[in-house]
């Protein structure tokens, strides 16, 4: 093997492993917000630290990559796409932190019956499936999966425009509860901002495995293909 | 496009060897094409077709078009030493002659006939100018080529080859020889001779080739695989030969 596809292994092991942190911290806010388990939810927060510190140690193996390899045609494209994706995939573990913070914020659980309405578990669920499914995408340079995302994180982004009108509901039928109301309209908008997070790690893999960008594409071009 | 070099389905035979394989491409003007590809490739050779620096190897046949600024340069009513006059050459190794540093620069002039004293002075000062080589030498011109540096000595042969004013610089490796300042130097240089002159330059520097090229043309076994735009060559080449050699998967 090339000294040069070394440093990409090394590069695709740590975003994997990236991968699967986030996974799981994602996980672990579902978890959380269903069980109302506090422990869980601070779980979570500090495993953040760990989250940020491999999203350095990634950024620095890129550094090295571009600077020690001067890397050209697919290897550039693949380390250009590994710096952003691993961007995104820290963001992505920074809304599954905030989302905890709504649970530690909390006195009593989560209305079950109001999580029902605010869509909460089925977005998060869209979401979590989402992730692993750009890991296996990535894994195996599989830019038709890739492609799936997008229409996929449509579906999140409906539901986020029902949370105005949702949270009206709840705050009618649960009126002791307005702060909850309140907190899971915010949990809905960290969710949709993992699905466009997903979408932008999307438009990464099919840059690498294409070399086409989609991203900034209109309606109807590229991305509903 | 307006080329200034045309080459159509040239084919090249060192005896038995056929080193250039149905080569079709064209150069424009005030541009700089990179050739690249491994040892032994066809590269040399082609740069070579278009000074007719080939003509001078026992056994070489030479077949197909290869125009100069519309000129069909081999011809039989081609002035060798007038297509040498247009189409100038750096090589690898600089190898100024044995004389001043003025008078190498000089020399294409006098060569050619010239002798207004006071004209060859100020061409061999732009000359000097324009490959970034007056104010090292200006106040040793008399001194011989041989005291300057390597990086030196290579800009002074370019200096040498621009004095007689070519249309088109060919240049065969003209930095593998020089440490990376030199060759930080003629790289500058290439890029600012750009608006004056037609650069066709063969480089086994990869990072060479994509700083100072606009167009990028791979050879391979005496083929020619793929030309194309260098950011593209470098970015996302259409040819899985391009890829891995560029990427340094080849082989």
């Amino acid at each position: 093997m090339l000294h040069i596809e070394q440093e990409i292994n090394q590069l695709k092991s740590s975003l994997l492993e990236m991968w699967d942190l986030v996974i799981t911290q994602l996980e672990n806010a579902l978890q959380s917000i269903v069980d109302g388990d506090k422990d869980i939810a601070h779980g979570v927060q500090q495993h953040e630290k760990r989250v940020n510190g491999l999203e350095l140690a990634i950024d620095r193996i890129c550094e090295n990559f571009i600077a020690l390899n001067q890397p050209v045609a697919s290897d550039l494209r693949y380390v250009l796409s590994g710096l952003k994706i691993n961007t995104n995939l820290e963001r992505i573990a920074d809304n599954a932190c905030g989302i905890t913070e709504y649970i530690t914020d909390t006195e009593k659980e989560f209305d079950k019956q109001m999580l029902e309405i605010m869509e909460i578990e089925k977005m998060l669920l869209q979401a979590i499936e989402m992730v692993k499914d750009l890991r296996e995408a990535f894994t195996f340079e599989n830019s038709t999966l890739a492609r799936t995302i997008f229409k996929r994180d449509k579906i999140l982004d409906k539901i986020n425009e029902n949370g105005s009108t949702q949270t009206l509901i709840c705050l009618e039928q649960f009126p002791n509860d307005k702060r909850q109301a309140l907190h899971l309209l915010s949990i809905m908008r960290k969710i949709e901002r993992v699905g466009d997070q997903c979408k932008n790690i999307a438009e990464e893999i099919i840059f690498y495995t294409e070399a086409k960008v989609v991203k900034h594409k209109k309606k109807g071009k590229e991305k509903e293909k | 496009m307006n080329p200034i070099i045309s080459t159509q389905d040239v084919n090249l035979h060192y005896g038995d060897f056929h080193a250039l394989k149905s080569i079709s491409m064209d150069m424009s003007r005030n541009s700089v094409t990179a050739l690249i590809g491994p040892s032994g490739c066809g590269k040399s050779t082609y740069l070579r077709c278009f000074n007719r620096m080939n003509d001078l190897v026992d056994g070489v046949k030479i077949k197909g078009k290869i125009e100069v600024d519309g000129q069909d340069i081999y011809s039989t009513k081609v002035d060798v030493v007038e297509l040498r006059r247009n189409v100038g050459m750096v090589f690898q190794k600089p190898n100024p002659f044995p004389k001043s540093i003025f008078d190498n620069v000089a020399f294409g002039l006098e060569v050619g006939g010239i002798s207004d004293k006071k004209f060859i002075e100020e061409r061999v000062i732009r000359s000097l100018n324009q490959a970034a080589l007056w104010d090292e030498v200006k106040d040793k011109l008399k001194k011989s080529a041989f005291e300057l540096s390597g990086g030196q000595q290579q800009r002074l042969c370019i200096a040498r080859a621009l004095a007689i004013e070519p249309k088109i610089l060919l240049m065969d490796e003209p930095a593998s020889a020089l440490d990376p300042i030199s060759t930080s130097k003629i790289e500058e240089l290439i890029f600012s001779l750009k608006k004056d002159f037609t650069i066709v330059i063969v480089t086994h520097n990869m990072q060479q080739a994509s700083r100072v090229s606009d167009t990028t043309a791979f050879f391979y076994l005496g083929e020619l695989i793929e030309v194309d735009d260098t950011k593209k060559i470098f970015t996302n080449p259409s040819k899985t030969q391009t890829e891995y050699y560029i990427t340094g998967r080849f082989g």
